[in-house]
């Protein structure tokens, strides 16, 4: 018989080991309906790699794929931080997406100085309100905030699609449902010309450092890992709980929102709805893997964003369908979350207690 | 304004009503038979998308229609396992575990698909469940119509809310279940592993789930579509709530839905597009968020929902 013993500490190794090896797992076990659907199975996984991290081009698709999974990484990791269950990131993301559009599409004449801030501090804030909403209802009457965040994506997706289809459709896209496009000086830079690569990048990898400084080293961060761990205690002990959670609700939308202003601003250009194909999702992946710790969401970004990348190059090679991406990156959730026992206990042989 | 009354007189409107509400009898059914045994089980969304792929597939593949809902029933209860034995002897985050296996169900269903199909227009459609015909009731005005549009797979569900609440009010099998989703440390006196009745209501429960989007594939449409569950799955959790974890209500609440469904259906023809069709479209979800915030208060949830239960540990 064994037993989970509950570790002291735990080696940064492990956690290292544990992410790494959950990622292998999960690919090993995608050869099987990979092989049962008669693709060769070395040859697509080669091709996945080849894909993803073939050449700088490929590699610089998979970190303009990994940018918006950094926000939406970061958006889930805060949130389940405080074990705020925020599975909205994808409405949130579309929110962000919506407010760039309004704000950076015409309605304001400034330049790029000061137009870039305004429409990403828009975004943030959009997407805050819309967690705003299931926080309150959580605090106030106790609704849980999974269910109302889930179907709260399903509400602003057909949001959306009324403002495309309404007032913010394009008259000059030929009847496609699509916003304007955003104005030049709203756009954020390309990194590299010729590259799709553009400074959402960059604000993401700054958004991760500053959560990071953020939950280990000021008293807020602490007040929020505080209230995740134990929100009695926390509150027993006199912690503002009420305010840390106004606080997560405000970083984890606004982080979600600004995965929104990133795609639109930095890589389309204007605003559809199929923007999102499930970023805000495969962002519970990421912070999983990432095991809540936001640098660690960096490289979960990249290594979710190459099985994207990756998978489509291979879909093209050899006409496997690209749900294989999908397919990795649930079954890295799930092996991560079972490899994440080997973090937290130590797993000893007990022999079996005779009654 | 009267047209909009009107819509109610329709046989054709409770007929829809029904139609619409069987998937999410099965699923609350499902949902609420978990969470009973003190599992929420946020698999649901992609085991209604497992159910309907699978069944459906098992019937093009040529099994009858009810070989196609067992092969949906033993798909679901297969992600229910995995679901069960993550969160029950694992004890992991219930939430992120269900959504794990919504990501792993949809993913293996939709990659599934593409491999049987691999580039097809139009989807290959079977020959759904028929309409019933009851030799008596047909005559009967208003309600002879109204059931006449149902199949027999609505009349499984229905059977279900009966089955289950008998099991769960008057068997020691329910006594069982109800005490391990609150109270698993006298469960573990009495003898009984709390382990095996959580994972076999997961199981059981799932199985319930996939019924309903085998439903969607076999009865209500005879194809399988990306995207037909759209958030039917997340609607259930929330009308457990509602349902405050009674088979009963459950009914209840699924058929309101329904209600409300098929009139936001019939109201957007009758407005003849002057409000854009997304606003109706939206009114289901936002009535379940309502109905979440409005009820959670007094919710009475099963004490033990999310704790997971460790042998001799307190």
């Amino acid at each position: 018989m064994i037993r989970f013993v509950p570790r002291e500490r735990t080696p940064v190794w492990l956690t290292l080991a544990v992410s790494v090896g959950a990622g292998l797992v999960a690919l090993l076990l995608t050869a099987i309906p990979l092989a049962l659907s008669g693709a060769p199975v070395l040859q697509a996984f080669w091709l996945m790699v080849e894909g993803a991290a073939g050449s700088g081009f490929a590699f610089a698709e998979t970190l303009t794929r990994a940018t918006p999974l950094i926000f939406t990484g970061l958006a889930v990791a805060v949130a389940f931080r405080a074990k705020l269950w925020n599975i909205g990131a994808e409405g949130q993301l579309y929110a962000g997406a919506l407010a760039t559009v309004a704000l950076g599409a015409g309605m304001l004449e400034l330049p790029p100085a000061l137009l870039v801030p305004v429409v990403l501090v828009g975004a943030a804030v959009a997407g805050a309100a819309l967690l705003l909403v299931p926080v309150f209802f959580k605090m106030r009457f106790g609704a849980d905030e999974v269910v109302v965040t889930l179907l709260l994506n399903f509400v602003v997706l057909l949001f959306v699609q009324m403002m495309l289809e309404g007032p913010m459709k394009d008259e000059m896209a030929l009847g496609w449902p699509q916003s304007a496009p955003v104005l030049d000086e709203a756009t954020l830079p390309k990194l590299v010309p010729g590259l799709r690569l553009h400074g959402g990048l960059v604000l993401a990898v700054v958004c991760a450092i500053g959560l990071h400084v953020l939950i280990t080293r000021t008293v807020w961060g602490f007040r929020i890992r505080a209230v995740g761990e134990n929100a009695r205690a926390a509150r027993y002990a006199g912690l503002p709980v009420g305010k840390a959670m106004a606080l997560v609700g405000l970083l984890s939308g606004g982080l979600a929102g600004l995965a929104g202003a990133s795609e639109v601003a930095g890589l389309k250009g204007y605003l559809t709805a199929d923007l999102s194909p499930g970023f805000g999702y495969a962002g519970i992946v990421v912070a999983t893997l990432a095991n809540l710790s936001p640098l660690g969401v960096i490289p979960a970004a990249v290594f979710i964003a190459a099985v994207f990348v990756g998978a489509d190059s291979m879909s093209r090679a050899i006409g496997v369908s690209n749900y294989l991406a999908d397919l990795v990156v649930a079954l890295s959730l799930l092996c991560v979350m079972v490899g994440g026992l080997l973090i937290r206990f130590r797993i000893v042989r007990v022999r079996r207690e005779t009654a | 304004m009267w047209a909009a009354l009107e819509i109610l007189s329709q046989a054709n409107f409770w007929a829809a009503t029904i139609r619409i509400a069987t998937p999410l009898i099965f699923g609350v059914l499902g949902a609420l038979l978990c969470e009973r045994a003190g599992v929420l089980n946020l698999g649901i969304e992609g085991i209604f998308v497992a159910g309907a792929m699978s069944g459906w597939l098992a019937v093009y593949l040529g099994l009858p229609l009810w070989g196609g809902v067992l092969v949906a029933a033993l798909v679901g209860a297969l992600f229910g396992l995995i679901h069960g034995v993550l969160t029950v002897p694992l004890g992991l985050s219930q939430h992120v575990t269900g959504i794990g296996v919504t990501l792993l169900a949809t993913s293996i269903a939709y990659f599934g698909y593409r491999v049987a199909f691999p580039n097809v227009g139009t989807p290959p459609r079977i020959d759904a469940f028929p309409p019933l015909d009851l030799p008596l009731l047909r005559d009967v005005p208003f309600l002879g119509p109204i059931l006449g549009q149902q199949t027999a797979f609505t009349l499984l569900a229905f059977a279900c809310v009966i089955v289950l609440a008998l099991v769960l009010a008057r068997t020691p099998l329910g006594l069982a279940l109800r005490a391990v989703g609150d109270n698993p440390e006298a469960v573990e006196a009495q003898g009984l592993s709390v382990v095996g009745l959580r994972i076999g209501a997961v199981m059981a429960g799932s199985a319930l789930m996939a019924l309903g989007g085998a439903f969607l594939t076999l009865s209500a449409f005879n194809a399988f579509y990306f995207g037909m569950i759209n958030g039917r799955g997340w609607v259930c959790i929330a009308l457990t709530v509602f349902a405050s974890w009674r088979p009963g209500k459950a009914l209840l609440g699924a058929l309101l839905f329904g209600a409300l469904d098929a009139y936001q259906l019939r109201l957007q023809t009758i407005t003849g597009g002057a409000v854009p069709s997304q606003i109706f479209l939206m009114l289901p979800y936002l009535f379940s968020i309502a109905a979440l915030v409005l009820l959670a208060r007094r919710a009475d949830y099963p004490r033990a929902l999310m704790k997971p239960y460790f042998k001799g540990q307190r």
